[in-house]
This record gives C-alpha cells, sequence and structure tokens, in this order.
C-alpha cells in the first residue's frame, strides 16, 4: 500500500494530543476550475515535512486555504484538534517572498517586529521587550547586523531569512512555508536548513512548499506529494519514490530524471 | 484675516490628504483615491437635493457611501475578471457623470456651482462662517477639515500596525487574524471623508494631487513609514503656502497653484533625494568612475 498515513498509528499511539494540523477533505476552486480536490492528511508533532508537486499543483493554495487566506469549498482543518480560526497564535506563516513589495519604507528589525502583531492584540504597540525578541530572532539567521537596514537594501536570500526570523518572532508551534528556498544563496539555504533542524528539536512542526527534488531527503522527514489531489503522503523514505514522483510529475519525469542527482537513492524504496 | 484661513484651510486639506495619500500610495492604489474622489459627486448633489443646503453632516454621510460603493463596486468587478485598471475607470466615470447628471438638471434649485465642484473656492473660505449662538466661530470648513484630520489621525493613531501590515503583508495580516478587507473599507471611508471635507476648498479633481503628490515626494525621501507619513504631511502644507504665495502673484487660480507647488516639490525631490534622486544616483556614479 502506498498511501501509508504515518498520522493513523501516531493516533492511535497518542489518543489524546490531538495533531499540530489535521485536513479533511479540502477543496479549493478558482472560477469553477478545482485546484486542490479532496485534500485529506494529518501531520505528526515535531516533523519537517515538505510539500512537493509540479506548477500548479495547488501547493501554495493548500497553504493559504489551511490559514484560511482563501475561501475552500469543502473541507475541515483542524490545528492541534481545533478551528485555525481559534489557533492562530499558535501558526507562524512565511509567504513567498514575491508575495510583498520590499520597496516598502522599513527596515528588516520592523520587519520582523510584524511577526510580533498577533500577540499584541488591537490596541497595545510592540514593547521594547517585543523589540529584544525581534533581534534575537534577527541574531538567530545571522541577520542582526542588518537589523537597521532598509530592506529593499539585502539581498533576495537575506530578505529570506528576514522573513524566516518573523516566522519566529510568531513564536509559534506550526508553521506554514511557502518557498523559503526559492531562489536563495547557499549560505541562505544553510542557515534555514539550521533553523529548521533547531525548530524540529524544539518540537515544533513546519510544513513547506519545496521545489528542490535534490535536496528532499536531506531535508524532510515526510513528503507530501500533491498534483490537486492528494497523491501520497508519509515519511519520505518510502513515500519520495520514482513510482510516486512519476504519479505526481505524469509526463514531466524525463526533467527530474535529470534533476535527481543520485537516482539510485531510490532503488528498491518503491516497494 | 482672510490669508489666514485660506492658509489653514490649505494646511488641514493637505494634512488630510497627506497620512491617507502614503497608504494609498504604498498599496499601490493612488487610482482608487482619484475614483473615490470623483465618484463622490452623485452623494453630494443628493445630499444637496434632499437638504437643500450646504448641510456638511449630511454631505458627509452620502459620500461616505458612495465612496464606500466605489470601493466595492471596484473590487467585485475585478474578482468577476474585469482587468483592475478598467474596472476603476468604468466605476468612477460612471459615478461622476451620474453627478454630473445631477448637476446640469438641478443646480439652479440648489445653487450648485460645476466649477465649484470640479475646482474649489478657496478663496471664499473665510465668507462661509459657522455661528454659534450668535458667536463667530470661524469658518464652517476649518471646522469640517478639523473633524476630519482628528478622525484620520485617530484612526490611524490607533490602528498604525494594522494599516501597516495591511500594506505591507496582507497575507501575514490575515494569517494573524486582522480583518484585513475591513481595514480596507476603513481606509476607503476615511479617503471619502478626506475628499468630500476638501472638495469644497480644492475640489474634486485637485483634492487626488494632495492625495497622491506629497505622499509620492515622501516616498522618494525616507526608508521609514513614519518620517514617510510625516513628511507627506509637511510637503502638502509646504505645497499649499507656497500655492497660494504664488496664486496672489500670479492672480491665479488658488487651488490649482497649490498642486502645482505640490508637483514641483515633487520634482524637486525626484532629482536630488539623497536616496533615490537621479542627479544625485549620476554624482555618485561619476564619483566611483
Amino acid at each position: 500500500m502506498m498511501m501509508m498515513s504515518p498520522s493513523q498509528t501516531a493516533a492511535n499511539t497518542t489518543a489524546k494530543a490531538a495533531a499540530p494540523l489535521s485536513i479533511k477533505g479540502l477543496s479549493v476552486a478558482y472560477q469553477k476550475k478545482p485546484v486542490l480536490r479532496n485534500v485529506s492528511f494529518e501531520v505528526n508533532e515535531g516533523e519537517l515535512v515538505g510539500v512537493i508537486g509540479p506548477n500548479g499543483a495547488g501547493k501554495s493554495t493548500l497553504m493559504k486555504a489551511a490559514l484560511g487566506l482563501i475561501p475552500s469549498i469543502g473541507g475541515e482543518v483542524l490545528v492541534y484538534g481545533k478551528p485555525y480560526k481559534q489557533q492562530r497564535k499558535m501558526i507562524g506563516y512565511v509567504p513567498q517572498r514575491e508575495s510583498v513589495d520590499w520597496d516598502f519604507p522599513t527596515n528588516a528589525l520592523d520587519v520582523v517586529l510584524m511577526g510580533r502583531y498577533g500577540h499584541l492584540g488591537w490596541f497595545r504597540r510592540p514593547s521594547a521587550k517585543d523589540k529584544a525578541l525581534a533581534l534575537e530572532c534577527l541574531n538567530k539567521v545571522g541577520m542582526a547586523d542588518y537589523a537597521g537596514r532598509q530592506i529593499s537594501q539585502l539581498s533576495g536570500g537575506q530578505q529570506q531569512r528576514v522573513f524566516l526570523a518573523r516566522a519566529l518572532a510568531q513564536d509559534a508551534k506550526l508553521y506554514f512555508m511557502d518557498e523559503p528556498f526559492a531562489g536563495v544563496d547557499a549560505a541562505t539555504e544553510k542557515a534555514i536548513i539550521t533553523l529548521l533542524q533547531e525548530l524540529k528539536l524544539q518540537g515544533k512542526t513546519v510544513i513547506v512548499v519545496h521545489h528542490d527534488l535534490a535536496t528532499v531527503q536531506d531535508y524532510f522527514d515526510s513528503v507530501l506529494l500533491l498534483n490537486v489531489e492528494l497523491q501520497a503522503f508519509g515519511p519520505t523514505e518510502q513515500t519520495f519514490t520514482q513510482e510516486q514522483l512519476q504519479r505526481t510529475y505524469g509526463g514531466r519525469l524525463a526533467f527530474l530524471d535529470r534533476s535527481l542527482q543520485s537516482p539510485s537513492r531510490f532503488d528498491g524504496k518503491g516497494e | 484675516m482672510s490669508d489666514f484661513w485660506i492658509l489653514l484651510t490649505g494646511a488641514l486639506v493637505a494634512s488630510c490628504c497627506g497620512v491617507l495619500g502614503v497608504f494609498l500610495v504604498l498599496r499601490k492604489m493612488a487610482m482608487i483615491g482619484d475614483a473615490i474622489s470623483h465618484s463622490v459627486m452623485p452623494g453630494i448633489v443628493i445630499a444637496f437635493l434632499l437638504s437643500g443646503s450646504r448641510d456638511s453632516l449630511l454631505m458627509m454621510f452620502a459620500a461616505l457611501i458612495f465612496g464606500l460603493l466605489t470601493t466595492f463596486l471596484i473590487q467585485m468587478f475585478q474578482q468577476s475578471g474585469i482587468q483592475s485598471d478598467a474596472s476603476i475607470g468604468v466605476v468612477f466615470t460612471a459615478l461622476f457623470a451620474i453627478g454630473v447628471v445631477l448637476v446640469s438638471l438641478y443646480a439652479r434649485q440648489v445653487h450648485l456651482d460645476q466649477d465649484a465642484i470640479l475646482y474649489g473656492e478657496i478663496a471664499y473660505v473665510h465668507w462661509n462662517i459657522w455661528e454659534l449662538g450668535g458667536v463667530n466661530m470661524g469658518p464652517k470648513a476649518v471646522w469640517l477639515l478639523g473633524i476630519t484630520l482628528l478622525v484620520i489621525t485617530s484612526v490611524i493613531g490607533l490602528f498604525y500596525k494594522q494599516f501597516k501590515l495591511c500594506a505591507f503583508d496582507p497575507a501575514l495580516a490575515a494569517a494573524i487574524g486582522i480583518p484585513v478587507a475591513l481595514f480596507h473599507y476603513l481606509l476607503m471611508g476615511l479617503v471619502s471623508m478626506a475628499t468630500v471635507s476638501s472638495f469644497e476648498s480644492v475640489g474634486a479633481i485637485l483634492v487626488v494631487g494632495l492625495l497622491i503628490i506629497p505622499a509620492s515626494t515622501a516616498y522618494l525621501l525616507t526608508d521609514r513609514l513614519g518620517v514617510m507619513i510625516g513628511l507627506s504631511v509637511g510637503a502638502g502644507v509646504a505645497s499649499t503656502f507656497i500655492g497660494y504665495g504664488a496664486a496672489v502673484v500670479l492672480d491665479a487660480s488658488i487651488a490649482g497653484c497649490m498642486v502645482c507647488a505640490a508637483a514641483l516639490l515633487f520634482v524637486i525631490a525626484f532629482l536630488f533625494s539623497p536616496s533615490h534622486g537621479i542627479v544625485i544616483k549620476k554624482l555618485r556614479m561619476r564619483k566611483l568612475a
């Protein structure tokens, strides 16, 4: 059975603790065209989950729908057993870097401080404590020296690290990251992966939309293969197989083969 | 005394517009500000027709409704697949045209002057006095604009972080539970208020200049949002002063001169801004070469 669901076993062993993220029958359509059809899965606590699939497979859509940023036409999203609306403070979000205007008049520290807004309620302003925390988060991604830098003067990788620092400042338990590795330099890639490992050690759960198939096995505990419908979900070893990828990416696998540096990794794991 | 009232009125218009303009420019909605300033027209005319007077409160209310209606219609057309600039164009010209038709039909009954609506009559501001129990309280326009400025600064001040995050990263704002749509309509409501308070003074067309130009000037001069708001108000107030001076000397349209002055300040910032100015950039390049 390919569709191994680790969540089932997890649910049995830890019957009381609700999963960080449980999605049931989620469907999304843009102007009648389905972009996400009946997706159900459950993520274990403390895992790094890679969301993989071809362009237009609905990877970002899955994240946005789970966060309630776009309307879904059906389905249920539970975060630690409750509707996400009640659990917002537990969720951290890193949108795609291109989704914001980096010419906005603000500096790196200020952007990180925005991660605290969710904890401040309607009227409170960020305190000195929030600022200290934001600076600490910048430090964690190696950007403390750039705190006062206007954000348009940062490189793409540095901007991405500022975004990650902002997510850290959200102090969440469940993180959604939309292509944090896209177009970043090697130093940033390393900084991000160190950070992901650190979050994992703290028992946090991170769901990452990811493009680079060559690094999937090194980075993620579980993978979710998506192409409008859920193709497969489970531990990376059993799920990230040639056969599953073929199914997910369809005819585009020829290109895939070249992008995978070591095809031997797949030998025998599919069965 | 008339100079004082004219300058005060101008400064208040510039302040209202300067604060809101920053958010319009940063959210790339400058043209929505334009649209709102035009499409509140029918609201103003209908309020005139209903009350038979320039009752400011009713006018404000009617303009608010039409401002929000404009925002809503533009959004609705966009979401149903019409190009965003086209939907702005369709909505505001149509509403503005309704206003023009209404004015032409009923202008004689309500003493409504098309020129006044389009270009304002800031020179006559001190003639329209608010009297309270026989006491001269000063021009009505100053009171109206003062209250509008108070509302704008309180709302923006109270929800500064929400407006800021909605402008920079609406996705994160929504994810952490900020009602993004509510703040969008709140901003549009404030723009409608500013427009209707300003239109008597500078007119429906030139108010756009004071919404967009000083904010764009400020954008070129700073990297901090708070500073940008301050500079935007500063540039706006300076424009009204320079513009009024020029209008007196040239004996020309006051509102026209004010917006020309705003444009002049923008060009200066565009050329000589320390960070963005093209002349400064050229000089720096030469130094490097």
